[in-house]
């Protein structure tokens, strides 16, 4: 562990940045938690620091890495995507590829290893946008563990689609219904079930937040993100990117591939926050650009908070980033200058979406198009010389009811319910042309004009009422 | 709301705790003492001060009031409706100390349980400056281990407040003993693995972390998690020097006003005093 700060991009003592872990970065991090789970934290510290040193568990990991999710998962160059980037050479690590359909698989089968290396015979996780908590119940199912997902009410509604999943892995999937009733609430209810039940459960926590030692192992079980990244950059550029940059929610996808480069200085590591409908409103979910540090869920991070210490509710158009708070480590390498952090919008999220869907051939999560949207501004400063690595963390298949809302791509009266809207398109076949960027698009209510995402005045009452129930 | 049966509690000199104090007055009277928690705020500020003082009427020893908090970890559903109608009445930290000059005025030791972000926000040493002014006890922390706490073992002794840490079945013999040295007026040992909330029977741990907690060093220890009736204070009074009531009183407030708070808290006293 490391308590030190750093300093010209090392440590205090001379260690590289990457060799922080926990349970302190800086100022950031700790356990504020409930004496009742110390013992709990204190195993599970243990059990993964022998496990992470054991060949054994290693070899296991890798085994069902490879067999199982897919790994590595390749690096795809979109030219035509970055076209509207300023030349500069985009390359996407393909992590949406992963079975599951995102990065959290790569956290969720070590935990289960461990699970099972730990005695326990339940997990239980909390989700917002679903992916987490699918990964979860797959892995559960694999493994034979009882599972429990807690997932706020608000966002049950808003990925129906997974929680279809989770069911049908066998997961219990409970429904939040207190505070904002997103995921912020579904980790408080995740805990308290924690408390009462630790000696039979591992809590699964899905992403780099939380007290030790969860930042630090989560980030561990990403690491492979970065590993593999930095060497298939080498491999096709000869040399390293200049930008990082990936979404900011918890922040394990995005720990995951900037660790890997936390000691390559010339090398920007750039983490975009889900500024919802702009910072300036307070409709967001940027807790590095619009909070201040506090204490919520275990750990000492910045965070969205009022005068009191409330926490405030978050607002993003994606329930994956829709958390008050962020990662310590995130913190840290926020407040020392390593990495930087910046908000997108709803609607530069939303653009970047649809640029991608539409001139490569990939839609992704909501998530990862903040991302994109961040590797659009970056590449037109970098301009052709450039290279940007985007951490593309999940697929947009969960994402498609409030793509359609959004873009009003079915009828209104079609899209009352989320299965209508799946069975409007399943119907009519709606919208399968080729709308390329700068083509004319059909005419049609609510289209957009899209070519090269932007937020600008009228955005928004251009969009009307098409917005999801975000 | 009755007179007092118990004196009011002699102030504590400076550098003794006047939680403590409370605890070996009902010790000399041969039983238990009483902890009575409320939230400030529940079902507004105005009643929930009233309250807290009928029930230091009816002889609680110590009174709890809590600090309304967005999100509660250790509480169950009882007390998180309580403290979200307390938030979205408006509640504000001023406010419990506001409630904490008025129910000390009743001479009973008065404890703030609070979340750690609230006391972080403000400020940890001006919150003990302003609750010591306001003739608060101390703060019982149930997100705050002592591990995490060098500002507020630092404040609380600048300011000669009482520090409440908890222990739970799951806490090793060193913690046990880590946390019995860092407390001061008293150890609260919970019950149970959950949250608060009453519930049939007290957990049968519950006897033996007392034990433990005394044997690790421990002067004074309380047990809360799960007391709702004078059956289980009774029960419980008889090995631990305090006996800790919350979600019941809680849903005496919610379902009954002020009265029906006063008659629990009269039937959990008769409970702890044999």
């Amino acid at each position: 562990m490391s308590t030190s700060t750093p300093s010209r991009g090392r440590l205090a003592d001379g260690l590289p940045l990457s060799s922080a872990a926990g349970p302190y970065f800086g100022e950031f991090g700790g356990r504020f938690v409930p004496e009742a789970l110390v013992a709990a934290l204190d195993e599970l510290d243990a059990a993964f620091t022998t496990a992470w040193a054991d060949p054994a568990y290693r070899a296991e990991l890798a085994e069902l890495e490879r067999t199982y999710t897919g790994r590595p998962s390749i690096l795809t160059e979109v030219p035509r995507f970055a076209a509207h980037a300023g030349g500069a050479r985009v390359l996407l690590k393909r992590e949406d590829l992963n079975h599951t359909g995102s990065h959290k698989i790569n956290n969720v089968l070590g935990q289960a290893l461990l699970t099972k290396r730990m005695g326990k015979t339940r997990v239980i996780a909390e989700t917002g946008a679903g992916q987490h908590g699918v990964a979860t119940a797959t892995a559960a199912a694999l493994m034979d563990l009882e599972c429990v997902v807690y997932m706020g009410e608000e966002d049950t509604r808003r990925q129906a689609l997974n929680v279809a999943r989770m069911r049908l892995l066998g997961a219990e999937v409970v429904p939040v219904t207190t505070g904002s009733r997103t995921l912020k609430d579904a980790i408080n209810e995740a805990m308290r079930d924690w408390v009462a039940n630790v000696e039979s459960t591992h809590y699964l926590l899905g992403t780099v937040a939380g007290p030790h030692p969860f930042p630090t192992m989560v980030r561990e079980l990403h690491r492979v993100i970065g590993v593999e990244a930095r060497a298939q950059v080498l491999d096709l550029v000869g040399r390293l990117p200049d930008v990082v940059a990936a979404c900011v929610g918890g922040g394990s996808n995005a720990m995951g591939i900037f660790h890997a480069f936390l000691d390559d200085e010339g090398v920007r590591l750039l983490g975009l926050e889900a500024g919802g409908d702009g910072v300036e409103t307070g409709r967001h979910a940027a807790s590095i650009t619009g909070g201040a540090p506090g204490v919520l869920h275990g750990t000492r991070s910045y965070l969205l908070q009022d005068e009191d210490g409330q926490t405030v509710e978050s607002h993003s158009i994606s329930a994956g980033l829709d958390y008050p708070s962020v990662g310590p480590e995130h913190a840290w390498l926020a407040a020392t200058g390593r990495a930087e952090y910046r908000p997108v919008t709803d609607d530069q999220a939303m653009q970047a979406m649809r640029l991608l869907s539409r001139t490569e051939g990939i839609i992704p999560a909501i998530e990862s198009a903040h991302a994109l949207a961040g590797a659009l501004e970056e590449g037109r400063r970098l301009g052709p010389d450039g290279v940007v690595l985007v951490n593309l963390s999940g697929r947009g298949d969960k994402d498609v009811d409030t793509a359609a809302r959004w873009f009003e791509l079915v009828d209104a009266g079609d899209m009352v319910e989320a299965e209508d809207v799946r069975t409007a398109r399943a119907d009519e076949g709606v919208h399968d042309g080729p709308d390329l960027p700068g083509s004319a698009a059909p005419a049609g209510p609510g289209r957009r004009d899209e070519g090269v995402p932007a937020s600008g005045p009228g955005s928004r009452a251009d969009r009307g009422d098409a917005q999801g129930p975000a | 709301m009755s007179a007092p049966t118990v004196p009011p509690a002699v102030p504590a000199a400076a550098g003794t705790s006047r939680t403590a104090a409370a605890l070996d007055a009902a010790r000399a009277r041969g039983g238990a003492a009483l902890v009575g928690y409320l939230p400030v705020g529940f079902p507004d500020v105005a009643t929930s001060v009233e309250a807290a003082r009928a029930m230091v009427g009816e002889g609680v020893d110590v009174v709890e009031l809590g600090l309304p908090y967005s999100d509660p970890v250790m509480d169950g559903p009882t007390i998180q409706a309580a403290a979200q109608t307390a938030l979205d009445r408006g509640t504000r930290p001023r406010d419990v100390l506001a409630a904490v000059e008025q129910v000390a005025a009743t001479g009973a030791a008065v404890l703030v349980m609070t979340y750690w972000n609230p006391v972080v926000r403000y400020g940890v040493d001006a919150w003990s400056r302003d609750l010591a002014a306001a003739g608060g006890a101390g703060l019982i922390t149930p997100d705050l281990v002592p591990d995490e706490g060098a500002d507020w073992l630092e404040a609380s002794a600048a300011h000669d407040l009482d520090r409440v840490f908890l222990v739970a079945p799951s806490s090793s013999p060193a913690r046990l003993a880590s946390t019995a040295a860092a407390c001061r007026g008293f150890v609260y040992a919970a019950s149970t693995m959950g949250v608060t909330g009453a519930r049939a029977s007290v957990g049968p741990a519950a006897e033996q972390l007392v034990a433990d907690t005394r044997g690790a060093g421990a002067e004074r220890v309380c047990v809360g998690l799960g007391v709702s009736t004078p059956a289980q204070a009774a029960e419980v009074g008889a090995y631990a020097d305090g006996v800790i009531v919350g979600s019941a009183l809680v849903r005496a407030l919610g379902d009954g006003g002020v009265p029906a708070v006063a008659r629990l808290a009269a039937d959990l006293v008769q409970g702890v005093r044999p």
